[in-house]
């Protein structure tokens, strides 16, 4: 079983719902990146979601967008990257990390050896924002040759049909894209996520998570009361870029806005378990 | 050796692609957030459909008559060629189009869609701004919102388009992320359209972008290389020896190609922009210098670094300076079809002046660098061989740029 996999049973059996920060490999500097996703860690993260810098990040809004330039102003790559996943394995065993980010720099480095060095450095999943399952065939065989989960998106647009295409391609868990927009947008409809997953749940058996527009505590509730995982991205990097000219203060800091999302959640989950009991 | 036979079957299999998924070879695809697939999938099946409507097709071909003014003319530049002292000259006179370039023959094509398709409200992106006044013209006449993205380093290089896309009535929105020019300004169309999917039709301004975009945007061009075809047929009376012309996207080039494709004797030459020169590295050429990788939602060379991180690119003429190519092109370039040479700036400023001086004609100053490749290549041909042009625009939108160049203040 995959170190995703695991954590998801885990979870399910305490009924908690994961809490899955994403943050931008190298933003703002590369020295902060292994030790804020300890950080997260310990304010509550399950799962980490660690952005590949790209200079043309088509799927983000304005914050990942800036988050991106400032790394690549330090000129972050995918093998910077994995080197940051490597050393995060000398202190942190356990906490699945999921590599977020676009084709391009999978497609240069080569997609088996991308996958061998990702497998090596302790990665456990791939998400790539423009790669379908139409075009992911090659890439998702790479990748499950090395035991790595391959993570779909799925939209408010996608059918029934493509759910199940993404269920049978991927493996880990399925991403689900709250609205039809970019990443960061404020058009989070709680009543109409909660419709389409169900929708969803009845062409997949994996785990499913729900991203794009959790900015508070109160959303990552609300969302938490119906999927498997909640995924913040935005809400976080913005609190990174707050702090961008005072480094230090960024992993003492920002992941206060983690422990408040992880606090309201498990309250909410608790209360859950209290009504399924009763 | 390849027979006359296996060249055959390979020119007829390249003019019945892309796949059904939109692939040329190893190219092009559909590399896009889930949210636009299903949307991409709407729009081919409604292009599939309206591509053999003959009444969509008569009222395009209306519209091309009427509005863009075509057939373009196809003119023996005579005493060009015999300057040149080689082969015949001919230029497809694109520049002679509404709005004085190619770029109209495409947005007539996607606004009539978008009618058909029941959405009200048209996205373009721009480089030097010849796609978005085409875009805003066709919204204007057919009353739609039109809002174009356009690099804020562009927008400070061409103000004159950008008023006339405000003067026709189209929002143009400045795009400050990245380089800040013609790839950032698609990125943020791109963005534009994943939030606004359900009302909003994206006009791709060239042969690239994820299917069916690079197939539909050849087809509403390739009434360039139909005409051109006829015309120098009843004109010369036989085929020309080859095809030039500039390679941005490749739009126009394809318009002209794709026609010929089953014509083997008819060699084609893609131009690209070749700055400072392609050692230099400061270049606007991803056939002649990049590798294949995945941008925009196709597969297709791209001027990249090792990293996979796009790069910026350079040429002095703001269509030619984009990092990426239509995968058509690409495919093209492969199976050996289509050469693809570079011209630099100077060269194309030199053409363009040649041009201007010999036959009354200022092009742009992206047809100028298939105009740069045709004076090398013209002297090596004999005196009855025939060598077609794309004179894809007009040269009056880079009369600043060209003065500013020679330290000329207008």
């Amino acid at each position: 079983m995959s170190r995703i996999a695991g954590r998801f049973r885990d979870l399910r059996s305490q009924g908690r719902t994961a809490l899955i920060p994403y943050i931008t490999a190298g933003d703002p500097q590369p020295t902060v990146t292994v030790p804020l996703m300890h950080a997260l860690v310990e304010a509550g993260a399950d799962l980490l979601e660690l952005g590949v810098p790209f200079s043309d990040p088509m799927a983000d809004g304005p914050t990942i967008q800036a988050a991106c330039e400032r790394a690549l102003v330090h000129h972050v790559g995918l093998h910077n990257v994995l080197d940051m996943v490597r050393s995060f394995r000398d202190r942190d065993n356990d906490t699945p990390v999921v590599l977020m980010g676009y084709l391009n720099p999978i497609e240069v480095m080569g997609y088996d050896k991308f996958a061998a060095a990702a497998r090596e450095a302790g990665v456990d999943g791939v998400l790539t924002v423009d790669l379908p399952p139409e075009e992911g065939h090659d890439l998702v065989a790479a990748l499950k040759s090395r035991q790595l989960d391959p993570i779909f998106l799925a939209a408010p647009t996608s059918s029934d049909q493509r759910i199940q295409q993404m269920s049978a391609s991927g493996s880990g868990f399925l991403y689900y894209v709250s609205f039809k927009g970019v990443t960061g947008a404020n058009r989070l409809d709680v009543q109409a996520v909660k419709d389409k997953l169900v929708q969803i749940r009845a062409s997949t058996e994996l785990p499913v998570g729900v991203g794009f527009g959790i900015r508070d505590a109160e959303t990552a509730a609300q969302v938490a009361a119906f999927s498997d995982a909640v995924v913040v991205g935005s809400a976080l990097v913005n609190r990174v870029a707050a702090l961008a000219d005072k480094p230090d203060a960024i992993v003492a800091q920002a992941p206060q806005v983690i422990a408040e999302m992880r606090a309201a959640m498990d309250a909410m989950d608790a209360k859950g378990s209290v009504a399924a009991a009763n | 050796m390849v027979t006359q036979a296996g060249r055959a079957a390979e020119a007829a299999a390249l003019t019945d692609l892309p796949d059904a998924e939109g692939h040329f070879g190893p190219y092009g695809g559909r590399f896009v957030a889930e949210t636009l697939m299903g949307p991409l999938e709407e729009l081919r099946l409604a292009y599939l459909k309206y591509a053999k409507d003959p009444e969509f097709q008569a009222e395009l071909d209306n519209d091309l008559a009427q509005f863009v003014g075509r057939p373009s003319p196809l003119y023996h530049a005579e005493r060009w060629s015999r300057e040149l002292g080689g082969a015949q000259i001919y230029l497809k006179r694109e520049d002679l189009n509404h709005t004085g370039a190619h770029k109209i023959n495409n947005t007539v094509g996607q606004a009539m869609l978008a009618r058909r398709m029941g959405k009200q409200r048209v996205i373009a992106e721009t480089g030097a701004g010849q796609h978005g006044v085409a875009s805003a013209t066709v919204a204007a006449r057919y009353g739609m919102q039109c809002v174009v993205y356009m690099g804020a380093e562009d927008i400070k290089r061409q103000a004159i388009n950008v008023y006339r896309m405000r003067l026709l009535g189209a929002e143009v929105v400045s795009v400050e992320s990245g380089s800040k020019t013609l790839k950032d300004a698609l990125n943020e169309a791109m963005r534009d359209w994943v939030t606004n999917v359900d009302d909003t039709f994206y006009i791709i301004g060239t042969v690239a972008g994820p299917h069916p975009y690079p197939a539909m945007v050849r087809d509403f061009q390739a009434v360039i290389g139909r005409e051109a075809r006829a015309q120098i047929l009843a004109q010369a009376g036989r085929l020309p020896d080859a095809l030039i012309a500039c390679v941005g996207g490749g739009s126009n080039a394809i318009g002209l190609f794709h026609p010929f494709l089953n014509d083997n004797s008819v060699a084609m030459y893609g131009v690209e922009g070749g700055g400072e020169g392609i050692s230099s590295g400061h270049h606007a050429a991803p056939l002649c210098a990049g590798r294949p990788g995945v941008l925009h939602g196709n597969r297709t060379y791209l001027m990249e670094d090792d990293d996979g991180q796009i790069i910026e690119t350079h040429s002095v003429s703001a269509g030619l300076d984009y990092p990426g190519v239509g995968p058509e092109h690409a495919w093209l370039k492969d199976t050996g079809r289509a050469q693809y040479v570079a011209a630099t700036d100077d060269e194309a400023l030199q053409a363009f002046h040649e041009l201007t001086r010999t036959e009354g004609i200022i092009p742009a100053l992206e047809s100028s660098h298939a105009l740069a490749y045709t004076r090398k290549l013209a002297p090596t041909m004999e005196k009855d061989q025939i060598l077609i042009i794309n004179l894809s625009g007009r040269g009056d939108k880079d009369i600043h740029t060209v003065a500013t160049l020679e330290g000329i203040r207008i």
